[in-house]
Order: structure tokens, then C-alpha cells, then sequence
């Protein structure tokens, strides 16, 4: 699969091993809103304990359902609490880490933008809510893993995930919008309570796969999971935030969320235990071929996310606590470790696992956070790890339906994900000391004090699980399969079947560990004769795309504006002509008595200024003569009781006459550009277009006229609208906002002829020779 | 062009159908006429300056940039849907204050309307004039 290679962070802060710049007062201030919130949601963490369930919801149009309304339970709490406790640690670590950038206030700015983003998305109550926050993390993570803006790798990363998770977006709304209507309401909380009704619904295969296109997207699953590494471009405390707590746990929410709604069919559960098994196995693989730390650590995310999604799928109570407990569990080790490499690329200079061993010496705190971490993600005990590797594979035999896949493919990860941990987190430590770029030291108490807190958290919880299990576990898991359930957590199962996996586990791992230099060898050669992969495959995506574009673009931009003209009304007289013929609307019947002598006569002098337009050869000519057709048709608004439109018309054909009579004036004689072939081609369409208008407005006037609007408006006008003219009334009262659209149109569009008019002027190189 | 006639004739006739164009505008709402009326009779008013006496006469005339008038009309349309907003109501929905109004005399209507009117008045003409003037310099 693919493998980018990619470049240590660029840090103009720190120049040699010179103490970075302090980032001031800014980089304290950027802590204080994530930890505030953190607080602020530990407060409600009793009630929610408690089976509570708090609303809050304003209007926004009401019009449509939407309203802007939050929602807080125990699965919203949790990742209320990860988002923004792990936002406050990265908020202090990027103070030291991007001290001194220049663009430190806009980092800033976007990852508080991005915390805000994500902890609407978690809470939001309102289907369209949801889908909003949604967009703005996908807005917010294209701007920060695009924040080293300089480098054209950056920039490709962050158009990838933003075109990838984006395109998922669109087929989410879609999803949403279906949903919403299929429950009939667009409030989750009444939505959740309506899972049968849903199911049972025929709409219901087309929301669940669009709803999966977006959480799939969003969460990287095979095959949608090569944007994910690629994100590694940003700088390593974004990687951290979006790839531990945030970003790419938005669609295993998305998933938690919609469990009570959409889960329990076949489709639902073999559609996430299979996209989540590949994922899980295939990403730990691949996590062990990298040789970048930062990489191999990218890759176990994309394992996590398979796991959680496959765990999802899931009805078995205990299979659901496990995807839970894993999902603290992983935010806890994964945002630590990220930080932890960070530390090691900052003070080493380099993070590739073949130049680095024997740290532990300079940066015994690093390391202890790093061992603490790497010990929880393997699932030894007494960390968390252990107590969600213990429950996913409880949790694996109660699936119903094919536990032995479910467990294999558990096992198998897991065992991956043992030899990763050892390769990122240990040998960087102990070991034979190497050389490296920058001479180690520890690390200032800004950066340990994050991952040391986090590691400390895994081991803390797992030597009391009590902690979390009944304050969050148990209302999170209560909240996804939508009916109460007991959790418990502990340490101790007793010897039974998820013991001996584990201990199978730490074998294999182990195992792994030990051989991981030969088998990194034999990936990279499975690698290279790979056909294809999912980065290089979006490449050729891309270029098709781009030369489609180029193909359709010649085709029809042509430059030639006879052919312009000629394609649009031509398609305009046969799209009208062939509507006629499949709605059989032709109706022809015309009062020829209706018409008097002075109708007529404005008739034959419209027709006669058109007949001289086309056969006259001077263009001065045939500009007097198109006058004269439009003061013909001003003349039957006149007689018709139109004066606004026939003044407006009058005014318009007046103009029309100077600006062209300008134009013209530039434009070669008549005879040069249209031969007698363009001249009988352009007699046809005239008459075609021609025909076909005069047919639709007879089919128009045979019929009854709806006069429902006209009456009310003639109601209205004067006495709510104070004015007798109703043509106006209506432009600047009743339809006042189509109005503005139109004169906003006409603005844009003498701004756009003034720029082309300027444009060609400036091009061009000395006045025409000719003339 | 360089025509006498066409130059004195202009002189009296454009002061006329601007005050004609205002004219219009303010009637519009219970008679033929209205913004669009009489921003083109504003535009023409001008076109005709510009045929007599040059585009460079006709923006000093003009004294502001023709695209700085269509922009600010768009902003006063603007205005008009805002300030009813500001009132609780929805977008655009007329609002009206009669002066001195008494008894059987509905006195002086001043409204958003009115307001909407002069912007799409001066969108108008700014556009029309944007256009022409861009054209004529051209040439």
C-alpha cells in the first residue's frame, strides 16, 4: 500500500537546539477555552451518570424542522469530555511545539475553530445541525492539515481528505435528509426512538449505505483509508488531536449514534463487520511495513477505526462496551504517543525507527509516558488497554453471527498492534544508543505534561475501571443501543476463553517484535508489485477527471459565437418542440376576428423590420430595423394595457440600438463572415425558433387563464401595498426579493462586460493595421 | 461627434430627462414608472451626453464612478429588505411611515419601498453607464 514519506515537521521556531521563541500570551489563552469546556462537562457528568438525558434547542427555521438543538447523554458526554480534555493538552503542546511561528495565531484559531466544530457535531440534536458540524470539521481539518501551506505535499494532503471526506459529506446529507423524512421528524432524539419503523421503511437500504458513505469517508475504511496517512502532512499535534480524540472518530460517532435507528439488519451488520475486519487487519499491516514512527502510529488509527467499526456492528451488549472502552482507551494512548513522537522528532531531529534507540537516558519522562502508553495500546495489564482488549474479545464470541471471523481478525490486529507499539514506543528508548540529528534532552513540562497525564489516565482506569464504568461507559452504551444496560468493568475475568486470547496475542506479538525487520522486508516487496493503490488509484481519478473536464470544454467552448448562439437556440427549439410533442399540449385554435385594423398594421411593420434585418447588408441598417421590431412589440404593450413594460421595452430598444451601433462600429462588413450556407442554416433556425415560441404562446392563450394570483393581487395592492400601479407594486413590494436578485444580476453581469471589455483592450497589442 | 446642434440640444434635454427619470421614479408606485423606468430614462439621459460630448465629459459629469452608483444602489436595495428585518419582520416586507398624516389625508408616504425604488434607480443607471462608457472608450 502506499507509503508516503514524509518529511519531519518544518518548525522555523526552533533553529538548532536554541530554545524556541515563547509563544506568549497567546499559547496560555489557547488553553483556557478547551479547558474550561472540560470542566464545564465534568460538572455534568453526575446527572448523566444518573440515566439523565439534557435538551436544549433554539429555533433556526422553523420553516423546515431545523432547529439548532444539543443534546447531551452519556455517548455525547463522552466524546465532549476526549474532544476537549485532549484539545487542552494539545493547545499546551502546540504552545511550545509551534512557538515563535509566524502563523501561530491562525494555528490557533483554526484548532479551536476545529474543537468548536467537532463538539457541535457530537452534541447536536437536529439531523441538519449534525450535518453542519460536520462540514466544519471537514473545513477546519483541510485548514490544519493544510497549515504548512507552503509545501506542495501539505496542499495535496489537505485537498484529499477535504475532496474525500467532503464527497462523503454530500452522500451523508443525503442520507440525513432521507432519514429525516422516513421518521418524520429531524430531531435524533425522536428519530432513535423510531428504529423499527426505520428499519422497516423502504427507504431505509438507501439511507443506511449513504450514511455509510459519510462515516466511512470520514472514519478511513478500506477503501477510503489512504487520506488518513496522507493527513500526516499537518504538524504532529494536529495529527495527534485529529487522529486520537476527533476528526476521524466523527464517523464512529455517526455510527454510535445511529445504532439505536439504523442497526440490527443484515445489511447493517455484515456491511460494518467486513469493512471493519479488512480495515483492521489490513491497516495494522501495513502499519508495521512504515519505518516513519509518526506513519506506523497513522496506520494503527486506521486499525482502531476498523475495530471500532466492526465492533459497532454489532447488537451484544458486551460488543458494544468493548468498541466504547477501546474508544477511550485508544484516545487516551494514541493522543499520548503522538505527542511523545512529536517530542522525539523535536528534540532529535529525525522519526525514523532505524536511526533512533537508547533515549530513555536523556528523556526518562518521555519515555516513561511513552512505555506507559505503548504498554496500554498492547493490552497488558493493569492498563485500560488490557480491560478493552480483555472486553473486545468477550465481546467478539457474543457476536451472533460469525464470532470466529470477528475473533481471528481481532486477534490478528491486536497481535499487529503489540509489535507496532513495541516498534514505535520502545526501541526509540532502550536498546543500543544511535546517533541522531540533534542531541536529545528532555522535553519542557509543556509537552510531557500531556502524554505523562494521558498514559497516567490508561493506567489509573485500568486499576479502577469503577471510575468510568458506571459515570460514562454504561450511559454511552446505553445511549447506543437505545435501551439500559448494565457494564461492568474489571481487570479479572477469571481464567476463560478471552484470557487465553490474550495470552495467544501477547505470543504472536511478541512474535512480530522480534521478526518485525525480516517481515517489514517481505511487505515492502509484496508492496512494490502491488498493482495499484488507493493514493495512486485517486491520482488517476483525478487526472481522468481533469482531462474529461478538458475533453467537454473543448467540445463545447468552441470560441466561435455563431456556433455559441446556434447550439443554444437550436437545443432551446427542439427541447421545446419535443416537450410539445410527449405532453401533446399543441393547441391551436385562434380567434382571427379578435385582432382590429391597428393591431394589424403594428404586425406588418414588426415583420417588415424583421424581414429588412435579415436581408439588408449594412449593419447601421439592420440595427434600425431590429429598432423597429422592438418599438413594434412596445406598440402592442401600449395597446394592451401595459405601459410599464412598453416604456421599459422603449427605453431598452433605445439602448440596445447605441450599444450595438458602438459595437458594430468595430466589427468587420456583413458579406465577409456568413456565406450563403450560414444564411439559409440561420433562415432555419430563425424560423424554427420562431415557430415553436408562436405555437407555445397560442397553446397558452386557448386555455382558461388561472387569474387566482392576478385577482390577489389586484386585492392587495392598494390596501397593503399603498399603490395603485400593481406592476410595481409587485417589483419593488410583493416579489421585492427576486428583484434584488435580478438587479444583483445586473450589476454582476456590467461588471463582468466592463472586466471583458477592459480585458481585451489591454491584450491587445497596437490598434488594428486594418480599418 | 462634433455637431453643434446635437451639443446645445443635449445640454437642455439631458437636464430634462433626468428630472423626468427622478419624475418617474417617484410616481411609480400608483402610476406608469418606477425604478427600473427611471433609472434606463437616467441612463439614455447620459448616453446621449456621451454621444455629444465624449465619455471623458460624460464621467466628469458624472463626477463618481458609473460602477460605484450600481454598488451603492445594490447596498440601499439592500438596506430596505435589512431594515425591515430590524423590525421583527420578514426580509423585504414594506415598511411605511405616513407624515402628518390626519383625517381623510394620508399624508406624506415615506417607506422602505421608496427606498428599494432609488436602489434599483441607481443600479440602473450605474449599470447601463458602466457598460457604455467602458464601450465607448473603447472605440
Amino acid at each position: 500500500m502506499n507509503s508516503p514519506n514524509l518529511h519531519p515537521d518544518r518548525r522555523e521556531s526552533a533553529p538548532g537546539g536554541k530554545p524556541p521563541a515563547s509563544s506568549g500570551v497567546l499559547g496560555w489563552l489557547s488553553v483556557l477555552p478547551p479547558a474550561a469546556l472540560t470542566i464545564a462537562f465534568l460538572f455534568y457528568l453526575p446527572a448523566i451518570s444518573a440515566g439523565e438525558v439534557l435538551r436544549v434547542a433554539y429555533d433556526w427555521v422553523p420553516s423546515l424542522d431545523i432547529r439548532l438543538s444539543f443534546l447531551l447523554d452519556g455517548l455525547s458526554l463522552t466524546f465532549a469530555l476526549l474532544i476537549s480534555g485532549i484539545g487542552a493538552f494539545i493547545a499546551l503542546y502546540s504552545s511550545v511545539y509551534l512557538a515563535g511561528h509566524t502563523h501561530f495565531g491562525r494555528f490557533v484559531f483554526y484548532l479551536l475553530f476545529f474543537m468548536v466544530a467537532m463538539l457541535g457535531l457530537v452534541l447536536a440534536d437536529n439531523l441538519i445541525t449534525l450535518f453542519v458540524f460536520w462540514e466544519l470539521t471537514t473545513v477546519a481539518s483541510y485548514l490544519l492539515i493544510g497549515f504548512d501551506h507552503a509545501g506542495a505535499k501539505a496542499r495535496r494532503s489537505a485537498l484529499q481528505a477535504l475532496l474525500l471526506t467532503g464527497a462523503g459529506g454530500l452522500a451523508l446529507l443525503a442520507g440525513l435528509i432521507l432519514l429525516g423524512f422516513a421518521a418524520g421528524s429531524f430531531e435524533l432524539s425522536e428519530i432513535l426512538t423510531q428504529g423499527d419503523a426505520i428499519r422497516a421503511h423502504t427507504l431505509y437500504l438507501p439511507i443506511l449505505i449513504l450514511i455509510l458513505l459519510g462515516a466511512f469517508t470520514k472514519s478511513a475504511q478500506v477503501p477510503f483509508h489512504f487520506w488518513l496517512p496522507n493527513a500526516m502532512a499537518a504538524p504532529t499535534p494536529v495529527s495527534a488531536y485529529l487522529h486520537s480524540a476527533t476528526m476521524v472518530k466523527a464517523g464512529i460517532y455517526l455510527l454510535a449514534r445511529m445504532h439505536p435507528a439504523l442497526s440490527g439488519t443484515e445489511v447493517w451488520i455484515w456491511t460494518l463487520t467486513i469493512f471493519g475486519a479488512v480495515t483492521a487487519v489490513t491497516a495494522s499491516v501495513i502499519a508495521l511495513r512504515q519505518t516513519d514512527l509518526k506513519l506506523s502510529l497513522a496506520y494503527t488509527t486506521v486499525m482502531a477505526l476498523g475495530t471500532l467499526t466492526m465492533f459497532l456492528g454489532a447488537e451484544a451488549t458486551v460488543a458494544v462496551a468493548a468498541a466504547l472502552t477501546f474508544l477511550v482507551v485508544h484516545s487516551f494512548y494514541k493522543a499520548s504517543l503522538f505527542m511523545v513522537i512529536g517530542i522525539i522528532d523535536y528534540r532529535t531531529g529525525t522519526r525514523e525507527a532505524e536511526k533512533l534507540g537508547g533515549l530513555a537516558k536523556a528523556m526518562p519522562i518521555t519515555a516513561a509516558a511513552a512505555a506507559a502508553a505503548a504498554l496500554s495500546m498492547a493490552g497488558f495489564p493493569p492498563f485500560l488497554g488490557f480491560i478493552g482488549k480483555e472486553l473486545k474479545y468477550e465481546g467478539a464470541l457474543a457476536i451472533a453471527s460469525e464470532p470466529l471471523f470477528v475473533a481471528s481478525a481481532a486477534v490478528l490486529a491486536n497481535a499487529l498492534m503489540v509489535a507496532v507499539a513495541g516498534i514505535v514506543a520502545l526501541r526509540p528508548f532502550y536498546g543500543r544508543r544511535l546517533e541522531t540529528p540533534k542531541a536529545p534532552r528532555e522535553a519542557p513540562l509543556r509537552m510531557w505534561i500531556g502524554p505523562v497525564t494521558l498514559a497516567a489516565l490508561g493506567l489509573t482506569f485500568g486499576l479502577m475501571p469503577g471510575l468510568i464504568a458506571d459515570s460514562l461507559v454504561q450511559p454511552a452504551v446505553t445511549a447506543i443501543l437505545g435501551r439500559p444496560e448494565e457494564v461492568k468493568l474489571a481487570l479479572w475475568h477469571g481464567i476463560n476463553v478471552p484470557l487465553m486470547l490474550s495470552l495467544l496475542t501477547f505470543a504472536l506479538g511478541v512474535t512480530f517484535y522480534f521478526f518485525h525487520l525480516r517481515l517489514r522486508g517481505m511487505l515492502s516487496w509484496v508492496e512494490a508489485r502491488l498493482p495499484t493503490t488507493g493514493d495512486r488509484s485517486w491520482d488517476a481519478i483525478l487526472d481522468g477527471l481533469k482531462s474529461l473536464a478538458a475533453v467537454q470544454t473543448r467540445l463545447l467552448q468552441g470560441g466561435v459565437l455563431r456556433r455559441y448562439l446556434f447550439v443554444t437556440f437550436a437545443s432551446m427549439a427542439l427541447v421545446l418542440a419535443a416537450t410539445f410533442v410527449v405532453t401533446d399540449a399543441l393547441r391551436l385554435s385562434f380567434d382571427w376576428s379578435q385582432p382590429l385594423l391597428k393591431h394589424w398594421a403594428v404586425v406588418v411593420l414588426i415583420g417588415a423590420g424583421a424581414l429588412m434585418t435579415a436581408v439588408v447588408t449594412s449593419r447601421l441598417a439592420a440595427i434600425c430595423a431590429l429598432g423597429v421590431v422592438g418599438v413594434g412589440v412596445a406598440m402592442l404593450f401600449v395597446m394592451f394595457g401595459a405601459p410599464d413594460v412598453a416604456i421599459t421595452q422603449l427605453l431598452v430598444e433605445t439602448l440596445v440600438v447605441v450599444l450595438v451601433a458602438v459595437v458594430m462600429l468595430r466589427l468587420p462588413s456583413l458579406q465577409q463572415e456568413a456565406g450563403p450556407r450560414f444564411r439559409r442554416l440561420d433562415a432555419v433556425l430563425a424560423l424554427g425558433v420562431g415557430g415553436v415560441v408562436s405555437a407555445i404562446l397560442l397553446s397558452v392563450v386557448s386555455g382558461p387563464m388561472d387569474r387566482r394570483i392576478t385577482g390577489y393581487f389586484e386585492d392587495t395592492s392598494v390596501p397593503e401595498a399603498f399603490g395603485r400601479n400593481i406592476v410595481n407594486v409587485i417589483l419593488v413590494d410583493f416579489r421585492a426579493l427576486d428583484t434584488f436578485g435580478e438587479v444583483a444580476v445586473v450589476v454582476v453581469a456590467a461588471l463582468g462586460a466592463y472586466a471583458l471589455i477592459r480585458g481585451t483592450k489591454r491584450s491587445r497589442p497596437q490598434p488594428e493595421e486594418r480599418s | 461627434m462634433n455637431s453643434l446642434i446635437l451639443g446645445v440640444a443635449t445640454r437642455l434635454l439631458v437636464a430634462l430627462m433626468l428630472v423626468f427619470s427622478v419624475y418617474m421614479l417617484l410616481r411609480g408606485h400608483n402610476e406608469p414608472g418606477g425604478g427600473f423606468i427611471g433609472g434606463l430614462l437616467a441612463g439614455v439621459g447620459f448616453v446621449l451626453y456621451t454621444i455629444a460630448q465624449g465619455p471623458t465629459a460624460a464621467r466628469k459629469a458624472l463626477r463618481v464612478d458609473p460602477g460605484t452608483i450600481a454598488m451603492t444602489g445594490l447596498g440601499i436595495a439592500l438596506l430596505a429588505g435589512v431594515l425591515a428585518a430590524l423590525d421583527g419582520d420578514p426580509f423585504f416586507t414594506g415598511q411605511w411611515l405616513f407624515l402628518g398624516a390626519s383625517e381623510g389625508d394620508k399624508g406624506l408616504p415615506i417607506s422602505t419601498v421608496l427606498l428599494f425604488d432609488i436602489g434599483v434607480y441607481l443600479v440602473v443607471v450605474g449599470s447601463v453607464l458602466t457598460l457604455v462608457l467602458a464601450l465607448e472608450e473603447e472605440v
